[in-house]
């Protein structure tokens, strides 16, 4: 697989791995069967993700993707964390190969995932407003 | 940084000897091997010396042997060929869900046709069921398919009962032996094959040539289009030199059978007695004993194969693995479903195939970075932190 130097420099030394304990929100995606499952902590203080860790099953892509995804995020205003696009992920990772552009998307769909989890649990919005904030089509 | 290779069934290093015995034959003895003049007769003789070789080590007679571009072409030839040779006699052909794509491509393509191709199903080891196999016979069959060994669990068939199922129903039989040829000692004859094919990279010869073995009186129709080489039966100038290669490489192979596939077979019990030892959570695939004796495939739990493969590359070490990323699709290798793993598992797992030249040292090296390698994927891996979790 011709991985740029980015995505070698991240699946070789991933940031952030790991989990919060006291996470103010987890997002889970993807699926065994297709062989990458991204897991997402994120911990907002004050509307800042002060805290982003990630735990990865997948191929080199998927790690580089997560990896990378936590240190765009992390300082950030949840608005602006929800604006991360997986085009940025993979601009971010100096391109990755067609056949692994979905693991950018996963990555985005993770850091999504985790702050809607996170508006769940302050339950403030309705369960239609968290959709559409966090662009979550399904 | 070293390079330590553990993918010979992808490949192996061309053994120096090989490509000393090649070498006049580029500048040298030029000639084409269909010239009158004595530079071709050269050509020819050496040419006619390989054949030998080759059959030699096949127990087959020399005009047995035709010479193609390697496995593919060796597969294809013999299928499209003798499937469509036989199309008066009946249009059904027998093979296995987990054969080489050289074989499974040419049955689908058949299938597109108007041929009739049953896929029988293996067993958790990767062994053809032979129950099946007799089952799946009927008087419109006239090719099985079934490999000899298999590329990615190393599971060796019956092939000597396969041989004879074949021709008591007189059905014409033809093995993929890529990967066995150079590892197994092999007899047409006792094993009634019929026709078998062999690629000379797999046995520390060039890439680029192998052979085709067909009984004499089984039909088959020409693949290639052209001159008259191979007995008409496979167009093309003969690449002399990479012919020299071959022949000197397979019988390099056999004189020294014994003494490398000991060697071979250590190591590789040595390997997974290591990996049993110090990484738990591992399931081995393939036969236990049945199997090609450098050939290992293990699927470790909770992580995915494609990062284990990068980060032993990082550390010089070439392996393979059955993981959908590998492939360039989303679904791991066919040959591990068929053997029925989950998804996940198969996604997980990791071709190692020793060769002659590997060392103790070097099997020290892999098992003590795959150790270190398989912890930190697991810590990554979710999958695990769920395991784990639900364990306590």
């Amino acid at each position: 697989m011709d991985y740029s130097e980015r995505v070698v420099d991240h699946y070789t030394n991933p940031r952030n791995v790991g989990k919060i304990d006291d996470a103010s929100g987890v997002g889970q995606v993807g699926n065994p069967v297709c062989g990458d499952i991204m897991k997402m902590y994120v911990k907002i203080e004050d509307n800042i993700i002060t805290d982003v860790k990630f735990k990865t099953f997948g191929c080199g892509a998927a790690i580089a993707s997560s990896s990378i995804s936590t240190e765009m995020i992390k300082g950030k205003t949840v608005e602006e964390a929800l604006a991360l696009k997986n085009s940025d992920v993979v601009d971010a990772l100096g391109g990755l190969p067609p056949v692994k552009l979905h693991c950018s998307v996963l990555a985005e769909e993770a850091i999504r995932g985790a702050i809607a989890d996170f508006y769940r649990k302050e339950g403030k919005l309705t369960e239609d407003e968290i959709r559409e904030k966090c662009h979550i089509k399904e | 940084m070293k390079t330590v290779y553990f993918d010979n069934s992808a490949t192996t290093r061309t053994d120096p000897a090989v490509v000393e015995a090649m070498l006049p034959y580029f500048s040298e003895q030029y000639g084409n091997a269909s010239s009158i003049y004595s530079l071709g007769r050269e050509s020819r003789k050496a040419v006619e010396h390989a054949r030998e070789q080759v059959a030699g080590a096949l127990g087959c007679m020399p005009q047995e042997i035709y010479f193609t571009s390697g496995g593919s072409e060796s597969d294809n030839t013999a299928i499209r060929g003798i499937a469509w040779a036989k199309k008066d006699k009946g249009n059904h052909i027998i093979t296995s869900a987990i054969e080489h794509p050289a074989v499974l491509e040419t049955c689908r393509q058949l299938e597109k046709e108007g041929f009739r191709v049953t896929y029988l199903p293996v067993d958790p080891d990767g062994v053809v069921d032979l129950d099946a196999l007799k089952a799946a016979i009927t008087p419109r069959t006239t090719l099985i398919t079934i490999m000899y060994a298999n590329n990615e669990i190393g599971t060796i068939q019956p092939v000597d009962e396969i041989g004879a199922i074949a021709r008591e129903h007189g059905v014409i039989f033809h093995t993929d032996a890529v990967q066995a040829v150079g590892n197994v000692a092999i007899d047409v004859n006792a094993s009634h094959i019929d026709s078998l094919s062999l690629s000379a990279h797999k046995f520390y010869g060039p890439k680029g040539i192998g052979a085709l073995y067909v009984r004499k009186g089984v039909p088959f129709q020409r693949f290639m289009q052209g001159g008259h080489q191979e007995r008409n039966k496979r167009a093309g100038t003969e690449n002399v030199p990479a012919i020299v290669g071959l022949g000197k490489a397979i019988e390099m192979a056999y004189e020294d059978l014994e003494v490398h596939n000991a060697h071979v077979k250590a190591l590789r019990d040595y390997y997974v007695a290591q990996v049993e030892e110090k990484i738990p959570y591992i399931k081995r695939n393939g036969h236990p004993e049945k199997r090609l004796p450098g050939n290992s495939n293990i699927s470790f739990r909770f992580i995915e194969g494609e990062g284990l493969l990068l980060n032993l590359d990082l550390k010089g070490i070439c392996a393979s693995s059955g993981s959908a990323c590998t492939s360039g699709s989303l679904d791991p290798s066919h040959v591990l479903m068929a053997i029925g793993l989950p998804h996940e598992i198969a996604h997980g797992s990791l071709r190692i195939s020793i060769g002659k030249n590997n060392t103790k040292e070097e099997v020290d090296y892999l098992v003590e970075n795959l150790v270190e390698i398989v912890n930190r994927l697991r810590e990554m891996s979710p999958l695990w932190e769920d395991f784990i979790e639900e364990g306590k």
